[in-house]
């Protein structure tokens, strides 16, 4: 959150229009459109095993957007993300049980995520800081117990089965076809956010993060704005959980753990708090960590050290372990995220080698 | 109704609600003390019983001298969390605050799965006669063990910050950090001192816990119900903290009881404690005995 006043120097905006722009230069917007291009043409190397990494990234991005929209941007911690990426899912799947053709599904799943998250809003509107924490602490497990419980929303304990999207016949039902889906909501998903923190409203919800008191005596609802957050952050949850349903296929009650939470909030902290790309950053390195360490234990495998330390079947516990380290790494040592350090690595090459 | 199962259950409640009680104090202690949510005080149970447990069952200590060395090892725990976590983060955002707390909970979580197993492991029995009978009631022997630390802890705290130096230090500390600066107190020593009782306190619990339900990564679940606890008995109050953690416990056995023979919808048990939680944060956010917090700009 002090990201603003550790902006690098190099800052030469000039009227308050340059300020709001979502591409500092021409050529950043050039860049950002050539990498959309470039991602377009990821399935052409037909890499199935990247593909359904980067189908991950990207559901799993939207959905750590919409937390850093409330976490990062409103300043109000959630701890029960995954618990409204459930309901996505789950609403998308119970949809399309309806009647309701998938890609339909898919922004409905949306808007009723963000009803059950102004249903939670509310109250917490008039909490802030750790108490706001405790509370969707509480939350989390509350919504997984009515996972468990709601048999004709969720499927009870069997889970639910869902069907991939189809257009005109055409159906979305491998990694090469469903990550153009993906890519798009994506896309969607962040230039609406970025948009959304240049409006009047966005600006409303910085104020609310850095002082609400300041914010309340120029004027603004803070109730609205909270519970604003809390909707639109909702609403970007249902969506990737959505995604997410119609990816995978199966929606398990189990799958929406507090575990699952926070690596929602690891993503936004690593990435950096009160950052757009920083989010899909955060996504990136959460879905890359597991590979990493899956890869370490298959180099060693074998190793003097593999037999010390019985790596073999301890993988699954050394990812989270490796979780839990690279948020406190990240806490301590870089607590602006990933997104701080592009922007001083940018900034080093603008005035390279005169810098500082 | 069973009003005979609807005693066995409160008292149930009662004595767990005494261990809730000891968790909820030790947690509030680091509140108070250095204004740090603890979401990792599970896992100081779950180390210190998985250490206990280590010693008692692959070196054969006898069950005095593992406990002791317990507590040795989680008083070197708490303070090496205190000065290498927690005290570059001094002055940080509430949010980073909790996070590296939820961090240290899942590292060592996933840690002591890997190095004790996922099972459930039984402690060595202690006690020659496993049952005692109280006033017609059946109650194991390991609850009123439970029972009688508890209550040795509480008045061990009660002595501790009304009588000692330290325990006044560390008052001092919580009241005005710079005040107390002023009259010579060490506040990183205070700061240290706090994790460390806080992780042995925890540790008595965990040992305690283990030897009645056996050793799992269940007890961290312990850290998560402190906080109806504490919410419920007001952040900042050591009182409301014991007061919070019996209600607690007594809320969890009758709503499993109500659960069970009327209304059948499973696993209140494990959620009451959360609805009651939210409850209290709408109604009187401070709960019972907590301070209410004015702001001034």
């Amino acid at each position: 959150m002090a990201a603003i006043a550790m902006t690098p120097c190099g800052d030469f905006r000039q009227s308050y229009r340059e300020d709001t722009t979502i591409f500092p230069t021409r050529l950043s917007r050039a860049f950002a459109i050539a990498g959309v291009a470039l991602l377009c043409l990821v399935p052409l190397t037909g890499d199935r095993y990247v593909l359904s990494l980067m189908i991950q990234m990207g559901y799993l991005g939207i959905a750590a957007l919409g937390l850093n929209i409330l976490v990062g941007f409103t300043g109000q911690i959630s701890i029960g993300h995954s618990a409204f990426f459930g309901v996505g899912a789950f609403a998308s799947a119970w949809f399309v049980e309806h009647g309701v053709p998938v890609l339909l599904a898919i922004p409905l799943a949306g808007v009723a995520t963000t009803a059950v998250g102004m249903v939670f809003g509310i109250p917490a509107a008039r909490l802030k800081g750790l108490y706001l924490a405790i509370a969707t602490l509480a939350a989390q497990f509350i919504i997984e117990d009515f996972f468990a419980r709601a048999r004709w929303f969720t499927g009870g304990v069997a889970g639910r089965i869902t069907q991939p999207p189809s257009l005109f016949g055409f159906a979305f039902d491998s990694n090469e076809t469903y990550f153009y889906l993906v890519l798009a909501w994506v896309v969607l998903m962040f230039i609406g956010a970025a948009n959304l923190m240049r409006s009047r409203d966005g600006r409303a919800l910085v104020a609310v993060r850095d002082h609400y008191l300041s914010a309340e005596i120029m004027g603004i609802n803070l109730t609205y704005y909270r519970t604003l957050s809390f909707g639109i952050s909702s609403f970007f949850a249902g969506i990737g959980g959505a995604l997410y349903a119609h990816y995978i296929l199966f929606v398990s009650v189990e799958a929406f753990t507090i575990l699952f939470s926070i690596q929602f909030l690891g993503m936004i902290i690593i990435g950096g708090l009160g950052s757009v790309m920083g989010s899909m950053m955060g996504a990136v390195f959460m879905v890359m960590l597991p590979e990493v360490v899956q890869w370490f234990a298959d180099a060693v495998a074998g190793g003097a050290i593999d037999r010390a330390l019985g790596l073999g079947n301890a993988v699954s516990f050394l990812r989270e372990m490796v979780i839990g380290a690279a948020i406190i790494l990240f806490l301590i040592f870089e607590p602006d995220g990933l997104a701080h350090r592009w922007r001083l690595i940018k900034a080093y090459w603008k005035l390279y080698p005169f810098s500082h | 109704m069973n009003w005979e199962l609807l005693f066995q259950l409160t008292l149930n409640g009662l004595i767990v609600g005494t261990l809730y009680g000891v968790v909820a104090m030790s947690f509030v202690l680091i509140y108070k003390a250095s204004q740090v949510v603890n979401f990792a005080q599970g896992e100081f149970l779950l180390v210190g019983a998985w250490v206990c447990w280590w010693l008692l069952t692959e070196h054969r200590v006898p069950f005095l001298w593992g406990f002791l060395i317990t507590l040795a090892f989680m008083t070197l725990f708490g303070i090496l969390i205190q000065v290498v976590v927690l005290r570059p983060l001094i002055g940080e955002p509430v949010i980073s605050v909790i996070m590296v707390t939820i961090g240290l909970s899942i590292f060592f979580q996933a840690l002591m799965k890997w190095m004790f197993g996922v099972f459930a492991q039984p402690f060595p029995p202690i006690f020659e006669t496993q049952v005692v009978s109280v006033m017609g009631l059946e109650v194991q022997s390991v609850y009123l063990m439970s029972l009688v630390i508890s209550v040795a802890i509480m008045g061990a705290f009660a002595w501790f910050f009304t009588a000692s130096k330290h325990g006044l230090a560390m008052r001092a500390t919580a009241f005005d950090q710079q005040v107390a600066q002023s009259l010579g107190i060490s506040v990183r020593q205070v700061f240290a001192m706090s994790w460390a009782i806080s992780a042995v306190v925890s540790a008595v619990a965990g040992v305690v816990v283990g030897v009645v339900n056996g050793v799992s990564s269940a007890l961290s679940f312990y850290g998560i119900k402190v906080f109806p606890a504490v919410i419920l008995g007001g952040l900042d109050s050591i009182l409301g903290a014991v007061l919070g953690g019996i209600i607690v416990g007594v809320l969890e056995n009758v709503a499993h009881f109500f659960d069970t023979t009327l209304l059948n919808w499973g696993n209140m048990y494990q959620i009451a404690p959360f609805y009651v939680l939210i409850l209290i944060l709408m109604i009187k956010p401070y709960g019972l005995f907590g301070t209410k917090n004015i702001e001034r700009v």
